[in-house]
């Protein structure tokens, strides 16, 4: 099987150093237009529901958030898993910067299912609810992961060791996206991906799609600008990087 | 103050007390927003700091080395 040119581009550091560059405009400022778009629909536009009445508008953060932490995960994992076994460092630094972004997203969701379970459940917090359990130690694995990293002088060994955990921690990610199926939880079934279509009219869907799509632009945008400067700190002093710091401006 | 002038004004109180969900909605935004704002501002402090150590070992490496001496056994 023959691979196509830009497969193995996708190896090469400064390939995707200047890829990233050309894309991050791009991702960022479409990102940011259509947060503000979706957020401006989600909270004025949008019809408060008939039963939770305006708290539902949460729902236009909530589950993107909390999506954006999962998948961060799994990029993490996958990355991990390609760096571990073709012993690919790009593919360690894609891991390395999905991280800390996966926290910080699932720190969110974590913080606006709370102040949403409050006025609908009448709880901030539910133990033993498993898709909050299982957030939970979604989190936990990333700072886990961020944890385990910084224990480790040698980079080339944090990234082997690491790596083991992100793939066997991505085990978690199927178990809280059909925790409401298997188990009983407090967290409503599947809404949008679901047998018969989704659960939610039009005049909520459309923010609530807006949402998902600006959340996973402004993810890559800030992927891509961290991996930029894990490229730069791995490469060391390679000849291209001498080459950007003096051809761009100080 | 006109009488539509109030309205209005009512208007936009009540969008910022959501039928008593102000509190609720607006943390969970307003956290939204902080987080993101500090993932573009960490993200981009991480890649400036990055380019600034390397315009620095790129500084180091135009200095000629000393050539390194051999000792005899």
């Amino acid at each position: 099987m023959k691979l196509p040119r830009w497969f193995h581009q996708l190896g090469s550091p400064p390939y995707v150093y200047r890829l990233a560059e050309r894309l991050c405009p791009w991702l960022g400022g479409l990102g940011i237009v259509l947060l503000a778009v979706g957020a401006f629909w989600g909270l004025v536009i949008a019809p408060p529901d008939y039963q939770q009445g305006d708290s539902a508008r949460i729902i236009y953060i909530h589950p993107q958030t909390a999506y954006i932490g999962m998948m961060a995960y799994v990029v993490m994992a996958i990355a991990a898993a390609i760096g571990y076994v073709w012993r690919l460092k790009l593919a360690h630094a894609v891991a390395v910067s999905a991280a800390p972004i996966g926290a910080w997203f699932t720190f969110c969701a974590l913080f606006t299912g709370a102040v949403w379970g409050r006025p609908t459940w009448g709880t901030y917090w539910q133990w033993g609810d498993p898709r909050i359990m299982f957030e939970a130690l979604l989190l936990f694995l990333f700072l886990g992961y961020l944890a385990l990293r910084g224990a480790f002088d040698d980079r080339d060994k944090a990234d082997r060791v690491t790596a083991i955990l992100a793939v066997v921690g991505v085990v978690n990610i199927p178990i809280v996206h059909f925790s409401v199926e298997w188990w009983n939880s407090i967290h409503q079934g599947p809404t949008i991906l679901r047998a018969g279509g989704p659960a939610m009219t039009n005049d909520m869907l459309v923010p609530f799609l807006i949402m998902v799509a600006a959340f996973t632009l402004t993810f890559y945008w800030l992927l891509l600008r961290r991996l930029q400067a894990e490229i730069i700190e791995r490469e060391g002093d390679a000849r291209w990087i001498r080459e950007l710091v003096a051809g761009g401006a100080p | 103050m006109d009488s539509r002038a109030r309205g209005r004004g009512r208007a936009v109180s009540e969008f910022f007390l959501m039928n008593g969900h102000g509190a609720y909605v607006w943390s969970a935004y307003g956290i939204t927003l902080a987080v993101l704002v500090l993932n573009a501002w960490l993200a981009r402090a991480k890649h400036q700091s990055a380019l600034q150590r390397a315009r620095e070992l790129a500084a180091q490496a135009e200095v000629p080395r000393k050539q390194p001496t051999v000792r005899r056994l």
